[in-house]
């Protein structure tokens, strides 16, 4: 925790602690988006696209940050996004749901790996105590930036957490493993991704849109790093080609086909 | 220069899923004219390891401290950079599930290399080093090209069919020390799902939705699910009114699966429901409402209801199993 005297001579119930967290939110086009790919497929057209928070970040990451706060187990909540000055919007609708501010990394980037380099580099020296990101962007899928993040500020990582609780500079957490769910406990600082049953979702009510548009918004340029990989097209998936009805009278049929047509059986 | 491949094993015994990787980081070795080196990390017989040879693995580095049980990302990450180091690997392969993405990415970062997430094809190494993966929840797919020296590959599991040869693999013990701040998550409890195929891993899935009514109708689902030695799934409604328990649920906010065999029944087929399964091979629907959007995602659909059909397709695969022994 960001304590800088020894903690056993201190009553805990009576000193007020420092907690701070830092939440990852990311930028992407609502779920039910229709992709339409431009420029000979080489990118994805955001024509009449909604952005969205990654509900990952909104629903979990972020609700548990602000939940925690209002506890009075965080002190701060903070959130910060990789983008450009279009991804505004969506950061202030995160802010109308909770936290303190929001920094904004000016960069364009869907490289992984320079992604979590421009946030590390941002929370090195800002001394959150947790950072909480989702646990896969519903763009590219990669659910690789929190373990990134962990590795370049050298502390720890849990993936897939499904319930965060907070003691003293202790974290509890609940994550999903193969085939079950574990809890673990780690000393803070710590980096958590967040899946469902974290945080029940909420909805932002109008005292927090109006809060959000006094709640500051900074703006930081990142030092450059050269991306290590690129997306150099893209392809829809081939559309199914025709149903093959089975009549429900002739279920053998059915179980056939699975097993001489599809191969599954 | 050898590729190397994590492996993983539940108590010693190697997955499934590992045999997938080692196989494709093999064919990957194959083209680069080197070899695979594995790496299991914690309690596994000697045996297993070098059975990997059947997949095409030519030696087995073994980390055999027991603290390696378990997950700890860091360590785990520490093991695959010294492994790396030690074969001077330029392709490092996990799998892209639980802990190869708390894995890999450590990994990544740390030797500036570039990563793809959920890989879906062998690197076409014509115009780069180029790798198909799925975007926008399977809406698209991506070709991402890996710019550094050092490539990380993250297998997206049951992509290739896995083929077992002969061979056997040497094993060889490696040295790695870590520090204690490595183990710093320590584990108070585990509650494993016992009994049942785990979900992520099952090759044949039988999933319910609303349409099912209530859970009190799931024994017939869990019946044809035993039937077919399936898992079982549900769409999210299901689980959020608490017919399922959570883990069941699939789609773009629970869980995603690429089954052989996805049966959806009473699944209307919103596009979040269909992001977790799309990248199923075989999509079986059943549904009463033939416009149901799901229909349209699925190569064998059954219209009718649930009820009456469920218990004659368990009776109609227990008939072809009869037949089929
Ligand atoms: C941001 C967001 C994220 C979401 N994430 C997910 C997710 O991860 N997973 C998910 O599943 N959903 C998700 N949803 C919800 C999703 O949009 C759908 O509402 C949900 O999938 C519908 O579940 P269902 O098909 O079981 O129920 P319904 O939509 O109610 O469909 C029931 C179906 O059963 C059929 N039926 C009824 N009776 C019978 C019968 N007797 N026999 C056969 N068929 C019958 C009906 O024709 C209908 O097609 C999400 C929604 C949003 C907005
Ligand atoms: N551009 C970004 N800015 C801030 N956080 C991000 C960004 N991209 C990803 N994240 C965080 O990392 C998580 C995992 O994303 P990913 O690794 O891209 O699948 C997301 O849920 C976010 O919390």
């Amino acid at each position: 925790m960001g304590l800088s005297f020894p903690l056993n001579n201190i009553n805990l119930k009576n000193e007020k602690l420092i907690m701070r967290i830092l939440v990852c939110i990311s930028q992407v086009p609502d779920t039910s988006t229709k992709i339409v790919l431009k420029n000979n497929n080489t990118s994805v057209s955001s024509d009449g696209v909604t952005w969205v928070i990654n509900p990952y970040d909104e629903w979990y990451a972020l609700i548990r940050a602000i939940e925690l706060k209002e506890s009075g187990i965080a002190t701060d909540v903070h959130l910060v996004t990789v983008g450009k000055a279009d991804v505004e919007p969506v950061i202030r609708k995160a802010l109308a749901l909770g936290g303190d501010e929001a920094i904004r990394i000016d960069a364009d980037s869907n490289d992984p790996y320079e992604i979590a380099h421009y946030i590390a580099e941002y929370a090195a020296g800002a001394g959150y105590d947790l950072i909480l990101c989702g646990k896969e962007s519903i763009d590219y899928n990669n659910g690789t930036t929190g373990a990134m993040l962990a590795e370049l500020l050298d502390i720890d990582y849990i993936g897939f957490a499904t319930g965060i609780q907070v003691e003293a500079d202790t974290a509890v957490v609940t994550r999903e493993i193969e085939g079950g769910e574990e809890t673990d406990a780690c000393n803070l600082p710590l980096v958590i991704s967040c899946q469902k049953g974290v945080a029940e979702a909420r909805i932002p009510n109008m005292r927090g849109i109006m809060a959000a548009r006094t709640r500051p918004l900074k703006v930081i340029t990142p030092s450059t790093i050269t991306a290590v990989t690129e997306m150099l097209s893209y392809e829809l998936p081939p559309a199914k080609t025709g149903i093959k009805l089975v009549s429900p009278d002739n279920l053998d049929e059915l179980v056939e086909l699975l097993h001489t047509e599809a191969k599954v059986i | 220069m050898s590729v190397i491949v994590l492996v993983e094993h539940t108590g010693g015994i190697i997955k499934k899923q590992s045999f997938e990787a080692v196989q494709y980081a093999a064919q990957i070795a194959k083209k680069m004219g080197t070899t695979v080196t594995a790496l299991a990390l914690g309690s596994v017989a000697a045996t297993e390891m070098e059975g990997l040879g059947q997949y095409g693995a030519q030696k087995v580095l073994h980390v055999a401290d027991s603290r390696l049980n378990d997950l700890h990302s860091g360590a785990y990450a520490g093991a695959l950079i010294a492994a790396a180091q030690k074969e001077d690997s330029k392709v490092i392969v996990t799998l892209h599930d639980i802990k190869g993405r708390a894995v890999a990415p450590r990994v990544a970062v740390k030797l500036k290399a570039g990563l793809v997430a959920g890989a879906l094809s062998y690197p076409d190494t014509e115009k780069g080093f180029v790798i198909k993966k799925a975007v926008f929840s399977g809406k698209a797919f991506a070709y991402v090209n890996i710019l550094s020296e050092v490539k990380v590959i993250m297998l997206m599991p049951n992509t290739f069919p896995v083929e077992k040869l002969e061979g056997k693999a040497v094993v060889e013990q490696l040295e790695v020390s870590f520090s204690e701040k490595n183990f710093s998550v320590k584990i108070k409890s585990v509650n494993k799902v016992t009994g049942e195929v785990p979900l992520a891993d099952a090759e044949l899935v039988v999933s319910g939705g609303r349409g099912l009514k209530g859970p009190e109708n799931w024994g017939i689902l869990e019946d044809l699910a035993k039937e077919l030695g399936a898992a079982t799934a549900c769409s999210r409604p299901v689980a959020d009114s608490h017919w399922r328990p959570h883990h069941e649920h699939v789609g773009q906010t629970g869980g995603t699966i690429r089954p052989n065999l996805y049966i959806a029944v009473g699944i209307s087929g919103a596009i979040q429901h269909l992001a977790g399964v799309n990248g199923s091979k075989t999509i079986v629907v059943i549904n009463k409402d033939p416009e149901a959007p799901f229909f349209k995602a699925a190569n064998y659909g059954v219209v009718g209801d649930a009820l009456e059909i469920l218990p004659r397709l368990t009776a109609a695969v227990k008939k072809f199993k009869e037949h089929h022994q």
